[in-house]
């Protein structure tokens, strides 16, 4: 059989992710004949963890997603630049062209740099956060003690900010917009970030009109200047769409996909970043790797019934010593009809916990500060599981204490507790032994057999015993 | 009065008999203490319900009679069907010696490669895992009272405060429980990690990625001691906690503090057992402890390491001799063939008359009574029924059988079954040896008579190699003799026993395997220096979260999970005999959170039906206000409609074919009538 050709425009995580799928289910039937086309001249690495690079945490040769030998599998350091979908063959960077079965474009997305005097990618002192690159850039330039401005204070700028404060840099974070991360927070929950942040070094200016840059000072807002040595950009990213494009496929802010993730062009399939589905948010691992993972059963045939549904969005800050989680609607207030909405807010101590819930499943959750409530909500969310009927324990993360456990003195205990676990010896096995005569803590043993298994009941006995004691 | 061990769990406490009558004795495993099955065991050796008199088809007939019957019909088995016609089921409750003769009785007087042992169903996945790692699976490589120094414990799908509580008292410091459960034992730790059912390998990963992250790594134990850590993080790196979070349900913070507690711990322990094991994906999972285990550098660090808490009382020795469907005798694999020519050599047997591998327990069991599978199946120490996996279909399997013997000491649901039943003696009434949780092995000795009409296990092998025309001396009765042949078998071996003798450890000695000589004072702990593996070092395996083999959907929204209890063992068949233990835990039930419950109506107490895809069950409600919401929770020691394994996924480990007991998908419905 002549193995089918399949192309895959892009080695970032979604691209990576795909040639891996398809070479585990299509290892020992070759079927598929993969060619991978990855821009940048590294190894695909995990995006996800460049915040933890910059922070210090992580070395770039740690994030690497696939090891040397991927140097043979894929060819690096090129693109395609054309797509002729007619001739079904794809032009590449260097000219050449090859043909295509199936084209794969897992192009991603780029950052966007919003329009202002004297910013531009190649300024001095102007960094992205996208690449791996460009972390390397923003480390080298980022010098204990010195300015540096983050803008745009989304999920992307608050990592960065609190990855430049371990490396020692005073850092602004500068937002348009009326509190930091709107898409995911709700207002009270924003001012609540910036009050921690704050305590951690980064300084935060929401509402910020940005009128200019100018290397070596800094940025120019409408009420005045925000020193900086270096400006980090973290103001949004934008689909690589333009191969698309060009191409006569129906874009979108994305390239258009169905549950198939076929684009317009049946030949021609779309994941990760660059793809819009009507069912996910683009810009996230996880819907890329899901997506991966059903675009690799098509096309090898491992579940031609498989298909992607979208993906459940839960926002999820890396950054050290805040926690932070959002999914679902969080605009809701306690005013919404159909909405039960619960809130916390602990502005002080950095915490804010928000609930909402509809049809008694969880539809929407901010929490802050409270890492065992998020822990249990995005799995409540997930799961569609019914929200437990105790709320309180639900927004707390932890279930409340029922019962008084070992209670506090012998007295309270009722006679039916069990005393020793190990041999199932209650209270009113051990006053009725003391009443017969055993009474102390050797006697009592060998009359019901209490603390002779693994012996913590020890001080419960002495104590039943010592009560017993004084009561006579 | 006989210095003897407990006949329940791997923790083999030190007891006193006389007569039936129990007390505890001072040991280091156990520290003097027993729990209630303890104190309680000696009721079974006077019991009434004894059996005593073999039954053909229900009826007591004389010993000669009986053998001769089974006898017969395995020769026309296995003229009709082949060797392999004929299968054994073996136990990890036997003795070595039992263990051993039972592996050695298939290969050499039945011929047959279909054996294997309800041991599959316990450790295994940790068995293989270990063999992977560290070319070694002894469950713990260090003496169990070496925990008691230990800053930090993580304990990984264990309750050993419900299923060896003795065991506790080993426990002094800082303890970390991984259990999906609020149980007795994370009642007791200083942090609680509660995974979603089946997610345990993406937070072992979780919590690599925190460790490295964090800077906690071992950078030269990993150089210097180990193999392919970069394959393995490469796969952690991909499993942050914010991710692991969303899988497990386990807070990402929680995963750096455990990160950080096991680095910061002067000595440490990591330590697994079923809960994390008994998955389709059991042995990757614990591979995934075991590299994180070695990303800390522990294993073989002195007062740290990684070790399996073994379940049954010989889960350790009875995996080591030759039960095993792939094993021989010292832990030796049946396909080598170094190892087929040394033990047909200590046999007497041409080593190209030894089959190869057979089937592993589960398969064996399905395939039993179909056109390609055997025909007739010898069982000792196991009790299938309520056992195994799918237990509706297993049932069914056993009754399409032609022959199925059945040697046990009382009536169960497996005996129930068989053609032939027959009576054998129990632990204090023979002599025997074990190998405990640590690779120590224990002497045994017998304390009394046992009832006129039964017969050892050894007994009962020698008469029918006899009556199948093997030489009798092949099959020695004399528990010594057997053992002194199992030494020499295991000599060279992997789990080498050749340097103990009954004399010495008659004399007290502490004997851990390997004991490679007469004058070795044995290996308490193994891997200070080196690992098993040739080039001495071990190996981490990369290895990748999957998930549970039937996840919950709308038909069967909740997960069941499985276990065990206090007051019983394994199948329950022993100590659903015994008044005291059958008062503490008269009957079986199931752990569900309330709104849970009330969703399907049912209050605490109720009858309740639990339902798989495989069958259904009834057992009575318990609301239990820790549990997960979408999570039940049945102890398994029960029979009838009553059967927590009615429910199981028989779906198979691919490497230790371990089923996925710990989770499978039910729905919770209203039982009724009362």
């Amino acid at each position: 059989m002549i193995p089918r050709q399949v192309v895959v425009a892009g080695y970032g995580m979604a691209g990576a992710r795909l040639a891996e799928e398809i070479l585990k289910r299509d290892e020992e039937r070759g079927h598929i004949a993969l060619t991978i086309l990855g821009e940048e001249p590294h190894i695909s690495y995990n995006r996800v963890l460049l915040s933890g690079v910059v922070a210090g945490t992580m070395k770039p040769e740690n994030v690497m997603l696939h090891g040397e030998e991927w140097r043979e599998k894929v060819r690096l350091g090129m693109s395609v630049t054309g797509i002729d979908r007619g001739a079904r063959k794809v032009t590449l960077s260097d000219g050449s062209t090859i043909g295509y079965d199936v084209l794969v474009l897992a192009t991603g997305s780029r950052a966007w740099i919003p329009s202002v005097d004297g910013l531009r990618p190649q300024a001095p002192g102007v960094h992205t956060f996208r690449t791996l690159d460009d972390c390397a850039g923003i480390i080298a330039a980022a010098r204990p003690g010195a300015p540096v401005a983050v803008l745009g204070g989304g999920l992307l700028g608050v990592e960065a900010a609190r990855g430049l404060v371990a490396r020692g840099c005073q850092v602004t974070v500068v937002h348009p917009v009326g509190h930091l991360m709107e898409r995911q927070l709700d207002e009270a929950a924003g001012r609540v970030l910036a009050a921690r942040l704050s305590t951690l070094g980064v300084e935060v200016r929401i509402n910020a009109k940005v009128v200019g840059y100018a290397p070596g000072d800094g940025l120019e807002l409408d009420d005045g200047l925000v020193p900086a040595d270096m400006v980090v950009v973290t103001a949004g990213v934008k689909p690589e769409t333009e191969l698309a494009t060009a191409a006569g496929l129906a874009v979108d802010r994305g390239i258009l996909v169905d549950d198939c993730l076929r684009t317009s062009d049946p030949r021609i399939h779309a994941i990760g970043d660059c793809a819009q589905h009507p069912g996910t948010t683009a810009g996230l691992v996880q819907s890329a790797w899901e997506q991966a993972e059903v675009l690799a059963d098509l096309l090898t045939g491992a579940n031609v019934a498989k298909r992607y549904r979208g993906t459940p969005v839960v926002t999820r800050l890396k950054a050290r010593d805040v926690d932070l989680a959002a999914l679902g609607d969080v605009h809701a207030d306690v005013h919404t009809p159909g909405a039960e909405v619960l809130c916390l807010n602990d502005p002080t101590r950095g915490r804010y916990t928000k609930l909402v819930i509809r049809e008694d499943r969880v539809a929407g959750a901010i929490m802050i500060g409270a890492p065992d409530a998020a822990a249990t909500i995005t799995q409540l969310y997930d799961s569609r599981v019914p929200v437990p009927s105790d709320r309180l324990a639900v927004l707390l993360g932890r279930a409340l204490p029922t019962a008084a456990t070992p209670a506090g003195s012998p007295a309270e205990l009722p006679a039916s507790a069990v005393v020793c676990r190990c041999n199932s010896v209650t209270k009113a096995q051990l006053v009725t032994a003391w009443r017969s005569g055993a009474t102390d803590v050797r006697g009592l043993a060998s009359a019901t057999r209490a603390t002779t298994g693994c012996g913590s009941c020890r001080d419960a006995v002495c104590g039943i015993a010592e009560w017993l004691s004084d009561k006579t | 009065m006989a210095e003897t061990h407990c006949p329940y769990c791997a923790l083999q406490c030190a007891m006193t008999l006389d007569g039936a009558q129990v007390t505890p004795r001072e040991f280091p495993t156990n520290r003097g203490g027993l729990c209630q099955k303890g104190w309680t065991s000696g009721a079974l050796l006077t019991s009434p319900v004894r059996l005593t008199t073999p039954l053909v088809h229900g009826r007591p007939a004389s010993w000669d009679t009986a053998l001769d019957f089974v006898a017969g019909q395995i020769e026309r088995i296995q003229r009709e069907h082949g060797r392999d016609g004929m299968a054994i089921f073996g136990g990890g409750g036997l003795t070595n010696e039992k263990a051993y003769a039972l592996g050695k009785f298939a290969r050499v007087a039945l011929r047959t490669s279909q054996i294997d042992y309800n041991g599959r169903f316990c450790m295994s996945s940790a068995a293989a895992a270990g063999n992977k790692a560290f070319g070694v699976d002894r469950g713990l490589p260090f003496p169990v009272a070496d925990l008691g120094d230990a800053d930090l414990i993580l304990l990984v799908g264990a309750n050993p405060a419900e299923t060896m509580p003795p065991f506790m008292q080993h426990i002094k410091a800082g303890l970390v429980v991984v259990d999906p459960r609020r149980t007795a034992t994370a009642e007791r730790a200083t942090l609680h990690l509660r995974p979603a059912p089946g997610t345990d390998l993406a937070l072992a990963l979780g919590i690599l990625h925190s460790a490295f992250s964090e800077g906690y790594a071992e950078h030269d134990y990993i150089e210097c001691r180990t193999q392919g850590f970069q394959d393995a993080w490469r796969i952690a790196a991909a499993w942050w906690p914010e991710r692991v979070e969303r899988v497990t349900g386990v807070s990402a913070t929680d995963q750096r503090a455990v990160a950080r507690m096991l680095a910061e711990a002067k000595n440490a322990y990591i330590l697994t057992a079923r809960g994390t094991e008994q998955h389709a994906s059991g042995t990757d999972t614990v591979s995934a402890w075991i590299n994180l285990a070695l990303a800390l550098g522990l294993p073989g660090k002195p007062g740290s390491g990684y070790g399996c808490l073994t379940g049954q009382g010989n889960g350790q020795g009875g995996r080591e001799h030759g039960q095993k469907a792939d094993q021989l005798p010292g832990y030796r694999r049946i396909d080598d063939p170094a190892a087929r020519a040394h033990v047909g050599k200590v046999w007497g047997v041409d080593p190209s008359s030894l089959p190869g591998p057979g089937r592993s327990a589960y398969e064996l069991l399905d395939a039993l009574g179909r056109p390609q599978g055997p025909k007739g199946l010898l069982v000792f120490g196991s009790n299938p029924v309520v056992s195994a996996p799918r237990a509706t279909h297993v049932t069914e399997r056993l009754q399409a059988l032609d022959l199925l013997v059945v040697a046990d000491f009382v009536p169960n649901e497996t005996t129930a079954l068989a053609d032939v039943v027959l009576p054998v003696t129990q632990w204090a009434e023979e002599e025997g040896t074990l190998t405990n949780l640590e690779g120590r092995v224990l002497h045994r000795r017998p304390a009394l008579q046992p009832p006129s009409g039964v017969r050892s296990d050894l007994e009962v092998l020698r008469e029918l190699a006899i009556r199948l025309g093997t030489p009798a001396k092949m099959f020695p009765t004399i528990a010594e003799e057997v053992f002194d042949e199992l030494a020499k078998a295991s000599e060279g071996g992997i789990a080498d026993y050749s340097g103990i003798t009954y004399a010495r450890l008659r004399d007290g000695e502490a004997l851990h395997w390997p004991v490679p000589d007469r004058r070795h004072p044995g290996t308490p702990r193994l891997f200070t220096d080196r690992f098993g593996h040739p080039d001495g070092r071990a190996r981490f395996v990369p290895v990748d979260h999957k998930g549970p083999a039937e996840p919950p959907d709308d038909d069967f929204p909740l997960m069941a999970t499985t276990g065990r209890v206090l007051a019983h063992y394994q199948s329950g068949a022993q100590t659903r005999r015994i008044d005291e233990l059958v008062a503490a835990v008269p009957e079986s039930y199931v752990e569900v959170h309330p709104d849970t419950a009330g969703l399907a109506g049912l209050a605490d107490g109720d009858m309740a039906e639990i339902e798989s895809r495989r069958g259904k069950v009834s057992a009575r409600v318990r609301y239990v206000a820790s549990m997960r919401p979408d999570t039940v929770f049945l102890p398994f020691h029960f029979p009838g409609e009553n059967s927590a394994n009615r429910l199981t996924n028989p779906a198979l480990d691919p490497t230790s074919r371990m089923p996925e007991f710990k989770v499978c998908a039910v729905r919770l419905l209203h039982g009724g009538m009362e």
